[in-house]
């Protein structure tokens, strides 16, 4: 188990490293940087002295060699130490501090729903005996994974906030401004979920061990619940781990659309102004949450099925 | 992900999808009312006006940001030293009750008021406003705006106590004006000494009719009223502190989400009001308010050393073959004018060359024809084996520059002449312009002063044109010489007839400011650069 644990935690800082490095190069490769970027937004009567430019090219390290900047960068972010935003001067740190409870907020609400919403529809489409209640349950997860978030997101503010008026439009303030927000993130979530459970439950249900839990006298719920659902739930898991980096890539869209504080907006802001050190936070940040979400789930496989760890220690691989 | 071997869910979901869509979009298209006003009109003091706007500039100093999103709120917590009319242009008191400028407009004297005072409780000097305009072109990049208006200070000097002095190395009759902007709003002293980013991230300390009580980056910024404010400027209706209790501006990016939260009644009043959005406001209880930016107009700003661009017959031929009035119609918000000269006509001494910009497909063909250039086998004309073929670089900081110059593309096809559009991050703005590396750039300047032309096409400054020395310099000069109203406007109508007639650049359409705004919020105005002041504003 301990050998399990330890190659898990090295893959993930191998995947921070992996995400902070190609942010870096990517953001070096762009035309411009930051520097002009204030300008150019600012650059109404076309005044810039180019004198002016090069002082503060200089004062934020960006005339020095592209090696050396990277590792001045990372030296400093292996300390936790991202610098301060070019385009506010607060420290990325904190800005990101202050961001990332909204944003886990809203993709754990998010989540959470996906997971009752998906999981609920996949035993119920493989539960009922009427074939057309599961055909037209069946049917849904497609619906929700192909329609587009920002779409899902303004007919749902539409309907529940522009004509029925029940939750607002936008906005961080309470409860009742995370409704609608998360359903709009949980809607294509929830459907990859009941996708994956469905089928696998349909696969489980199948199996040899039913037939004997069946021949030993198990009810259909029995059955279906203790023993097909477990089983079933493994590649779902995966899923969700996978899912986790998404919601936070959704976040993007979802905190645009509702206008809500959030990783999400700093990454656009960020993006927009080319801010190199915010950037390189929010990639890394957002490496974080996902490899934390995967190690979590890694860990969680061999409490549903403990021959993983087995299987892990002899092959000394595990895909 | 894994899809359902069986085909019939497939069939199933189009059903569905159909059938949902369906019952939605009905739902969603009938008519709707926001709230209903009394219609008293007597103006009464109190209550909360919230405003959407589209963006955050991540700054909440009005020296350092030029985004008009964000100077919508900071415009009301700081005061100038002046006003300015935005009927007439003319240059009214606020801080300063009176001034007085040299002959040779190198010497700005203003009188300020006395009894001024700022929300840390100091007093309004001539040293405050000294301390200002020191610190001001430290700010350097971070303040490009304010930095401009200040070029070739010499010095600023305290006379007395309520007198301050303002020297320039050059004539400078734009700096008036440039008084009354929020770029020069003054911060009390201790404000002002503030690290630049740190002004950015807690705010200033003005002595304006609103404080800044909450700023929540990309997300709100909430101010509240200033009681006791008594120094208000001489165009403002009411005296004395402001009718609304507290001002909070929310950040709304999503067009459709700030129409939506207009018309259901979650916001009072909206910026950056569309085409596609003006239909949902009609009829709701909105009123739409509308008013070009002065400054120069959309325009082709076009790289005069070009060799193809050298040639004065290939660039009126260019100005002849735009036709402005279909680009505003098919692209821009109802209400916006065509150019009628290269600035707004809602700048000070604007004046109508509308006959010179009208549409004029076959004089254009026969100007090209002139110059020497054939039509070709594709449509676009040659001369020596070369092909009329411009780029034209755009920044995508407007959703309207798009279209607009497609449509340009198809105006000048039909004449001859090939367009390639190249889009650029707005970070690269500065960088193409002082590098010279375009044919054309697309873009606008909002400044309620013709002393624009003079920074935009004066040969003795930056030139990112590149036109050539002529008798233009010198009309630029001395307008920015001259204190006399009256000869300064005739030197700037040479000026605007000289640049339009030798189209050094082509003027297209004039930018317009849109605000959506509720029907209960009332004396909501722009003020002479198109922007907001709040002051007079109650709601009723």
């Amino acid at each position: 188990m301990r050998r399990y644990v330890v190659k898990r935690v090295a893959q993930a800082v191998g995947v921070l490293w992996a995400a902070y490095t190609v942010s870096f190069l990517v953001l070096i490769l762009l035309p411009g940087d930051p520097v002009s970027a204030m300008a150019g937004a600012g650059a109404e009567a076309g005044t810039v002295d180019p004198a002016q430019l090069a002082r503060l090219r200089h004062e934020y390290g960006f005339d020095k060699p592209v090696l050396a900047q990277y590792a001045d960068h990372l030296g400093r972010a292996v300390r936790g130490d991202f610098g301060d935003a070019i385009s506010t001067g607060r420290p990325v740190t904190s800005t990101l501090g202050d961001a990332l409870p909204q944003t886990l907020t809203l993709t754990g609400t998010a989540l959470l729903l996906a997971v009752v919403l998906g999981g609920g529809l996949a035993v119920l489409a493989t539960y009922t005996s009427r074939r057309w209640l599961r055909q037209l349950l069946l049917s849904l997860p497609p619906l929700g994974v192909s329609v587009p978030t920002f779409w899902v997101g303004l007919l749902l503010v539409e309907v529940f906030s522009f004509r029925l008026r029940w939750f607002p439009a936008f906005g961080n303030d309470g409860p009742r401004g995370l409704v609608l927000p998360a359903l709009t993130l949980a809607i294509p979530t929830g459907a990859q979920i009941a996708q994956v459970l469905a089928k696998s439950l349909l696969t489980a249900l199948d199996q040899a061990y039913v037939e004997t839990a069946r021949a030993k006298g198990a009810g259909r719920l029995r059955i279906h619940l203790r023993h097909a659902l477990r089983n079933a739930s493994l590649p779902a898991l995966t899923v969700v781990g996978l899912l986790a980096g998404q919601l936070i890539a959704g976040s993007v869209v979802v905190e645009t659309v509702f206008s809500r504080d959030g990783l999400g907006r700093v990454t656009v802001a960020a993006v927009t102004a080319q801010d190199i050190p915010l950037v390189q936070g929010v990639v890394v940040f957002g490496a974080l949450i996902f490899v934390l979400a995967n190690l979590i789930v890694d860990l969680v496989y061999p409490l549903l099925d403990p021959r993983i760890v087995v299987a892990s220690g002899r092959k000394g691989s595990f895909a | 992900m894994i899809s359902h071997p069986d085909s019939r869910p497939a069939r199933w979901a189009t059903l569905t999808a159909l059938l949902t869509t369906g019952a939605l979009l009905t739902a969603c298209s009938s008519g709707s009312g926001g709230g209903a006003s009394d219609g008293t009109g007597r103006p009464k003091s109190g209550g909360t006006l919230t405003f959407a706007v589209g963006s955050d500039a991540g700054c909440v100093d009005p020296q350092q940001v030029g985004s008009n999103d964000t100077i919508y709120s900071l415009r009301q917590i700081v005061d100038s030293l002046t006003d300015q009319d935005p009927k007439t242009g003319r240059i009214v008191p606020w801080l300063a009750k009176s001034w007085d400028i040299s002959k040779d407009t190198k010497t700005f004297t203003f009188h300020l008021r006395s009894g001024v005072t700022f929300s840390d409780g100091s007093t309004l000097t001539a040293q405050v406003v000294k301390d200002n305009f020191d610190a001001v072109p430290k700010l350097g990049a971070l303040a490009t705006l304010a930095q401009g208006y200040l070029s070739g200070v010499e010095s600023t000097t305290v006379v007395d106590p309520l007198t301050v002095r303002v020297s320039f190395k050059q004539p400078n009759a734009q700096f008036l004006q440039a008084t009354s902007t929020f770029s020069l709003g003054i911060e009390s002293s201790a404000s002002v000494k503030r690290a630049p980013k740190q002004k950015c991230s807690d705010g200033v300390v003005g002595s304006g009719p609103f404080t800044l009580k909450q700023y929540v980056q990309n997300r709100s910024i909430t101010l509240a009223k200033r009681t006791k404010y008594a120094w208000g400027s001489a165009l403002w209706s009411k005296k004395g502190e402001a009718y609304l209790d507290r001002l909070v501006f929310k950040v709304v990016p999503e067009a459709g989400v700030r129409t939506g939260s207009l018309q259901s009644g979650q916001v009072d009043a909206i910026s950056s009001v569309g085409r596609a959005d003006e239909s949902a406001l009609k009829g709701a209880q909105v009123n739409l308010a509308a008013r070009a930016n002065p400054g120069n107009v959309f325009n082709l700003g076009l790289n005069n050393s070009r060799p193809l661009l050298k040639d004065v017959k290939v660039r009126q031929a260019i100005l002849f073959a735009v036709d402005r009035q279909q680009i505003v119609d098919a692209v821009f918000p109802t209400g916006t004018r065509p150019a009628t000269s290269i600035l707004a006509h809602t700048t000070p001494d604007y004046t109508d060359l509308g006959k010179d910009l009208a549409h004029d497909a076959a004089k254009a063909k026969s100007l090209l024809d002139e110059a020497g250039w054939k039509t070709g086998g594709d449509g676009i004309r040659t001369k020596d084996g070369d092909r009329l073929s411009l780029t034209v670089s755009w920044f995508a900081n407007a959703a309207t520059n798009q279209p607009a110059l497609e449509l340009i593309q198809q105006q000048l096809k039909a004449v001859g002449i090939d367009i390639v559009l190249k889009e650029r991050q707005i970070s690269q703005f500065a960088t193409t312009l002082q590098s010279g590396d375009f044919d054309a750039v697309w873009g606008n300047v909002t400044r309620a002063d013709p002393d624009i032309l003079r920074s935009s096409y004066s040969t003795k400054l930056a030139n990112f044109y590149h036109l050539p020395a002529s008798p233009l310099d010198s009309l630029l000069t001395r307008q920015a010489a001259t204190s006399d109203a009256t000869e300064r406007a005739q030197l700037v109508e040479q000026a605007q007839r000289l640049i339009v007639r030798n189209a050094y650049v082509v003027p297209v359409v004039e930018l317009q400011t849109q605000l959506g705004v509720a029907k209960k919020v009332h004396d909501l105005g722009f003020e002479a650069s198109s922007r907001i002041q709040l002051h007079d504003t109650w709601i009723g």
